[in-house]
């Protein structure tokens, strides 16, 4: 490895306790994680170790969310320790989640001795090679002497540029022997290798800013790049959005970046989104995205995807320029450092909007608006999800709240109907759609925020993935709080179903499900049951004011499809918004090709 | 996107780190997402850096030609990524040993080929020599066809690799 050496004279140390120490040079706090034989020495320094905290989860794959969770709400690298073999095979899934969805994560896993490898010795996996794909970068460390320079290193690679996950594959002999540490580091942060570009380049902004300037229908489109900058591309964003007075949509994993309160804020754009985002960006002559990635849940179908718009695209990630989208512009750069040269040059150049122009378009965006395509009727006495998300929000407006999700319609009404204001507030797994990501990522996200509210809006179905982490959240005595919109269906594959298979319900239904209040209690847990409308408030109340955990099992209409939508195969300006929709819009048989 | 542009055959050369797995991870890049490799070759080129040149054959439509260097070139061990069938002009070349069996006048015709070929005799018996063959792909192929023409042939290919001309050094 081609890496500048400091030069201060190395002090000889057990690998684990070396490994220790540069994590808490890295600032970690916290570890997610499980052990078993080949971590034991870590571990064993764990014991003796008195500044990182480790938090025991019941499955790998939890450790993984959690530290997503962590991760996500802090911004800060999450880390996980797990042994060889099953360990690190659990862990695979969350790794996925985290690398499809730009999380920055330190996975450590135990490896057979070196002598071993190779040989089926009990508990080996091929972890390096199973989990290349699934991360962003990862280390066999055979040999002591670079034990140091690997584990730095992995903290940069996780953090720079696009974030993602690293694993460091550890030897248990590599944990055993002694290894040089050197105090402060062995990487100058200047000489990695690794050095992604983060500025963008001035000429590519003069570009955009001139193409913005000639804009009459322009739209931003925000994605999860803002909230993976850091707070201040949210306050960039703001300040643009200002500037210019230009409606915005934000992607899934973008809410938060602007407020769901800001009057230009059209709402999530995309499958589920709503259909004045989604007639926008179809409509629009202009587009600036900033860190988002033209995903298929937000194009829909792409050769009808705005079709007249001039696309600018800031991204941190060069392969995600022109990958499925051509545009006309690209700026590689991180998203807070694109839109402050934006700002700068805006400003130089006296921006103005055109004003008569901008003002036809808003009225055309407040005719769609005025469709009111989240409006739902709550009639008669069974709870309608997405009344039960409102009342939600409304009632715990005043607190600080983080939510995390798991997968289905329970995830994308908490999209539809909860407001974030904030970036960082919201976890939820996009990229993978991973059902059991909420209620893990809820221990992590509370790990990091002791004090806050922290919900993981479920679904039965999904909650029942990753429920042993109920142990955890009983063990270091977290507040979490799950919310189960529970309809007794794998509710998003009963709307597939219906949509695309006649309705055949083909072992979509939630059978045999625990009665969670009772589950709740067996953990120590309060648990509560809405049952029907008059009973909700009350229950999220109680709730909320719990100051431990809570199971709220929310009996919610069973067989209400989340809309609007743009059905698979479809283009933005051809959305169902009703049920009543549905039936004279069926899907076409390219559409049921698609995921 | 609809990409109806037909598939163009470009040549890449990536400078690397020879650091365990850093060819699985290449490799794996295009099996992962369905691109092709028509041939690949790879060696440690400096050893005091510990860096190899991996030269790679790919065939793709110009949107997954670029796409494939974006991916090569956000790997960590990955140094420099050079286009050479679109940068300035270059050359490649590739070698093959080919086993050919005949006797006869098609034992007298494949020494004539070879000769033609500038190809190197390295091995012979009664009834068969192994030759060396370098050039250019096409001129490798067209002399593996004759060859197989004048008997049964056993064959091995390098695969191409390649530099650009001129006088500037791609290093890291
Ligand atoms: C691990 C995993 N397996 C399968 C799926 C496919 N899937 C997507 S949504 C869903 C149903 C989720 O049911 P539930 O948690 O009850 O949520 P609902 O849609 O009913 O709100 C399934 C099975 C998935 N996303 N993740
Ligand atoms: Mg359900």
């Amino acid at each position: 490895m081609n890496m500048e050496q400091t030069k201060s004279v190395p002090q000889m140390m057990e690998g684990a306790e070396l490994i220790l120490k540069v994590l808490e040079d890295q600032g970690v706090e916290v570890i997610f994680g499980y052990p078993g034989g080949a971590v034991l020495p870590i571990y064993d320094a764990l014991f003796r170790n008195n500044s990182i905290r480790h938090i025991l989860v019941r499955h790998e794959q939890a450790a993984v969310h959690a530290a997503e969770g962590y991760a996500r709400s802090t911004g800060k690298v999450g880390v996980v320790l797990v042994t060889s073999g099953p360990g690190a095979t659990n862990a695979v899934t969350g790794l996925t989640d985290a690398m499809m969805d730009s999380v920055p994560i330190v996975c450590l896993t135990g490896q057979v001795p070196s002598h071993l490898i190779g040989t089926d010795a009990f508990q080996e996996a091929d972890t390096s090679g199973i989990t290349r794909p699934c991360t962003k970068h990862n280390y066999l460390c055979k040999s002591s002497a670079s034990l140091q320079a690997n584990v730095e290193e992995a903290f940069h690679v996780a953090r720079s540029g696009r974030p993602g996950p690293v694993v460091i594959d550890l030897p248990k002999d590599v944990q055993l022997l002694d290894a040089p540490f050197v105090e402060g580091g062995v990487l100058n942060a200047n000489k990695q290798r690794y050095q992604p570009r983060i500025k963008p380049a001035a000429e590519q902004v003069k570009k955009a800013v001139k193409l913005m300037k000639k804009a009459k229908q322009p739209i931003i489109y925000g994605g999860g790049g803002l909230v993976n900058s850091g707070p201040e591309a949210s306050e960039k964003l703001r300040e643009l959005v200002a500037l210019t007075g230009w409606p915005s949509t934000l992607t899934l994993m973008g809410l938060g970046a602007l407020s769901a309160d800001d009057p230009h804020f059209l709402g999530m754009l995309g499958m589920h989104g709503t259909y004045e985002a989604n007639m926008a960006m179809h409509q629009c002559d202009f587009m600036l995205n900033i860190g988002a990635r033209f995903d298929d849940r937000v194009t829909g179908r792409l050769n009808a995807f705005s079709p007249s718009s001039v696309k600018v695209h800031a991204d941190i990630d060069p392969s995600s320029i022109g990958k499925v989208v051509q545009v006309d512009v690209g700026i590689i750069g991180d998203a807070g450092a694109v839109l402050d040269a934006l700002l700068a040059e805006l400003k130089k150049e006296s921006f103005a909007p055109n004003a008569k122009a901008l003002s036809g378009w808003w009225k055309q965006i407040n005719e769609w608006r005025a469709r009111d395509c989240l409006k739902f009727v709550q009639s008669g006495q069974v709870i309608k999800p997405q009344n039960a998300v409102k009342r939600l929000y409304e009632l715990s407006r005043e607190r600080d709240i983080y939510i995390t999700t798991e997968v289905g319609q329970h995830q994308m009404w908490a999209a539809q109907y909860f407001g974030f204001h904030q970036p960082n507030r919201w976890m939820t797994s996009g990229g993978l759609g991973t059902m059991g990501y909420g209620l893990p990522s809820a221990v992590g996200t509370q790990i990091a925020h002791p004090e806050a509210t922290v919900i993981d809006i479920s679904g039965e179905a999904s909650f029942l993935m990753n429920m042993q982490e109920l142990s955890t959240i009983a063990q270091y005595r977290l507040p979490v709080k799950v919310f189960i919109l529970n309809n007794e269906w794998m509710g998003m594959v009963r709307q597939w179903q219906e949509l695309n298979h006649g309705s055949r319900y083909s072992e979509s239904y939630s059978a045999s499900l625990p009665d969670f209040v009772k589950l709740a209690e067996t953990f120590g847990m309060k648990g509560l049951r809405a049952s029907n409308i008059d009973q909700l408030d009350d229950v999220i109340t109680a709730m909320l004011d719990s100051d431990g955990p809570v199971i709220a099992d929310i009996c919610i209409e069973k067989e209400e499809n989340c809309f609007p939508m743009i059905p698979s195969g479809a283009a933005h300006n051809e959305m169902i918004l009703s049920a009543a929709d549905e039936a004279s819009n069926p899907v076409s048989d390219e559409g049921k090709l698609l995921v | 996107m609809l990409d109806t542009s037909v598939s163009e055959r470009h040549t890449l050369s990536i400078l690397v780190d020879n650091e365990p797995g850093v060819l699985a991870r290449v490799v794996g890049l295009f099996s992962g997402r369905g691109y092709n490799i028509e041939s690949l070759t790879v060696s440690e080129v400096d050893e005091a850096r510990h860096q190899s040149r991996i030269s790679v054959v790919t065939s793709g439509t110009p949107i997954v030609i670029e796409q494939i260097k974006k991916l090569l070139a956000r790997l960590v061990p990955v140094h420099s990524v050079q286009d050479l069938t679109i940068g300035p002009a270059h050359v490649e070349r590739e070698l093959a040993l080919v086993k050919t069996m005949n006797t006869g006048n098609k034992r007298v015709e494949a020494l004539r080929v070879a000769d033609s070929f500038r190809a190197r005799t390295l091995d012979s018996t009664l009834n068969s020599f192994v030759f060396e063959v370098t050039g250019n792909s096409s001129k490798v192929t067209a002399f593996i066809e004759l060859m197989s023409s004048l008997g049964d042939v056993e064959v091995a290919r390098t695969g191409v690799c390649g530099m650009t001309r001129g006088n500037k050094i791609d290093m890291s």
